[in-house]
Formats: C-alpha cells, structure tokens, sequence
C-alpha cells in the first residue's frame, strides 16, 4: 500500500505532479491554500504505484511517498 | 502498519514553503542539493555562498551556513571561505544574471586557478528577480524587456555558453551542464552535484555544473509550458553532459 503526503501550505500548483503520473493519480484540489494556489491532491490514492516520479519533479520538495512495511515482510516469510 | 519512505524531504532544508514563483526550477535545484548534502553527511559542515538575484532567496531555505556575497562576486568569497576553512564544503550558488554577466571576471580567475570550491550555475536565459532583463544567455530571438522581441545578434551578439568557455582552461577538474524538466534529467543533475561534491571533499579542486532552468514568469510562460521551452529552445542550444571528469571517477 502507498501513502502520498502533499504539503497542502507548500504546493503552488505548477501541474509538474499532475502532468508525470503515468497512473493519473493527482489533481489539482478545490481548496486554495494560505499563499493563494489551488494545491495538488491525490485523487485516485489505490492506482498509485509509488513510482515517485511526481515527488522527483515537485519543486518544492511538498510530496512524500510512503510505503507500507506489511506486504514485504509477508513476502519474505513466504 | 508500518510505512517506510520512497521519498522524503531532505531535511538540509526548512519546511516554510519558499519564495520562488510556481515551477521555478531553484527550488528544484535546492532540493537536489538538499539530498546530495544529506546523503554525504555534510549538512552540519558546509558553508554556502549566495549571490545576488533570484538564488539568493534559498538563504532562507537551507538549514547550513551560509553568506551572500556582492553581486558576482560568489566564487571569490567562496576560495576565501575555502582556504580559511579547507575541512568545509564550500559552493557557490549563482544564477546567469550573476554568474556570467557582473561576476564573469570573478567566475574566470577562479576557475582558472583551479580553486577547490563547486560553482552551481542556475542557467535560466534572463533575469529574473529585476523583471526579464536580457542576460548574456538569453537566446537568439527570445524576447525580454530591455533586448525587445528578440534578441538580436548583430547588435548585441550571441548567448555565453559558460560550459564551453571554462572547458578551455587547464585547471577545472569537474564541468558539466545538467537539464531539470524530467524526471531522467533531474537524476543526472543530482548525480553531477554528487560528483562535484565528491571531488571537493578528496582535495580534486574546481568543479562548474550549470544547471538548465526556467523562468515561467519572465517567459511568458505557464510551468509546464515552460519545460517545452528548455526541451526545444534550451537544450539544442545548451547541449548537455559532462564535458571535463576526472579520470578516478
């Protein structure tokens, strides 16, 4: 499972995430943020494939990806 | 359940959201930066130069020691710094309107003399903090407020490839110009910063890594518009890659 965290106060909603997610997992929200942009949001969270990509490109630095311990270990026991 | 990173903020940099316009690509640059000192353990021992313009708005940004020099003049203070303190990692972090127009004469000597400092040129074709104005880099037919609706070369000649220019000198041990509108080319970037640092903590000497930027408010652009731009305009004129490495890297 993926975790995608996005700074709701750092995003500026240049479209850099929204443009590379090959699985078209963000969008840019309703909600305006304290310095005046409509920030990024994770629409479509369960198609998301932790490639990254979208936290590579953010310039700035607002999107961390996480990923859940749980389905390794499982693996490794089997 | 228990999560791990796939990607996490560096933590060489505050969590205040920064200053620059949406898209700016120093920001992109001081992330890279971020991680490289983070992953070399040399956030608590680096000191950095700012010059004056755009990029001197990462010194609220980064979490290391730091000063802001007069404008140009970043590599000067920056082989100061490093021959009072030569344990630190020292950079100068300069854009095009500092670099190679006001501070050429600085960017020069120091290369020529090949000091022990890393040079990260942030090269966006304009200046953008004073509002558009023509810089040596800007390119043929581009527009901007003090060159008209193109840049005309017979009048005011052709844009300054900084690169090429230090590749004729002897002593620079590290030059290479980096892209930042992809996901691939951002991986470079980092990997040539990695590098620069690298050689400046074994003692190797002068490293140059211009870094291919945007300005999407002085363009006239959207962001994403303005990736187009460094794809078409940018990179054909500015090929990129590693023009000087040292042989044991």
């Amino acid at each position: 499972m993926i975790q995608i965290n996005i700074d709701f106060q750092k995003c500026k909603a240049c479209e850099y995430c929204v443009s590379i997610c090959p699985k078209h997992v963000l969008a840019l929200g309703e909600a305006v943020n304290a310095k005046g942009y409509h920030s990024a949001e994770v629409r479509f969270a369960e198609a998301c494939v932790g490639c990254a990509m979208c936290a590579i490109m953010c310039p700035e630095a607002a999107i961390e990806i996480l990923k859940s311990k749980d389905k390794l270990s499982e693996r490794s026991e089997q | 359940m228990e999560f791990e990173y796939i990607y996490k903020k560096p933590s060489a940099l505050t969590s205040k959201a920064n200053s620059y316009c949406p898209g700016c690509m120093h920001s992109t640059a001081n992330k890279l930066i971020a991680e490289v000192l983070e992953e070399l353990d040399m956030v608590g021992k680096t000191i950095a130069v700012f010059p004056v313009g755009c990029a001197v708005l990462s010194a609220d940004y980064f979490l290391t020691d730091m000063t802001i020099a007069a404008h140009g003049r970043a590599p000067s203070v920056a082989c100061d710094i490093k021959r009072c303190r030569p344990d630190k990692l020292v950079f100068a972090y300069q854009g095009d309107g500092d670099l190679s127009s006001i501070g050429m004469c600085e960017t020069i000597h120091t290369a020529n003399r090949g000091e022990n400092i890393a040079v990260i040129f942030i090269n966006n074709a304009i200046f953008g903090m004073t509002g558009g104005q023509m810089a040596p880099t800007t390119l043929v037919g581009q527009a901007s407020t003090t060159g008209g609706k193109s840049r005309n070369p017979d009048d005011v000649g052709y844009p300054v490839k900084m690169c090429e220019l230090i590749n004729q000198f002897k002593a620079p041990k590290y030059i290479a110009r980096f892209a930042m509108d992809s996901v691939p080319h951002i991986r470079d970037a980092k990997k040539g910063i990695r590098k620069a640092f690298e050689l400046q903590l074994n003692g190797g000497g002068y490293s140059f890594v211009e870094l291919i930027s945007n300005c999407s408010t002085n363009w006239k652009t959207t962001p994403l518009q303005s990736l187009e731009f460094i794809r078409e305009k940018m990179i054909p004129y500015y090929p990129l890659g590693e023009f000087r490495v040292p042989e044991e890297m």
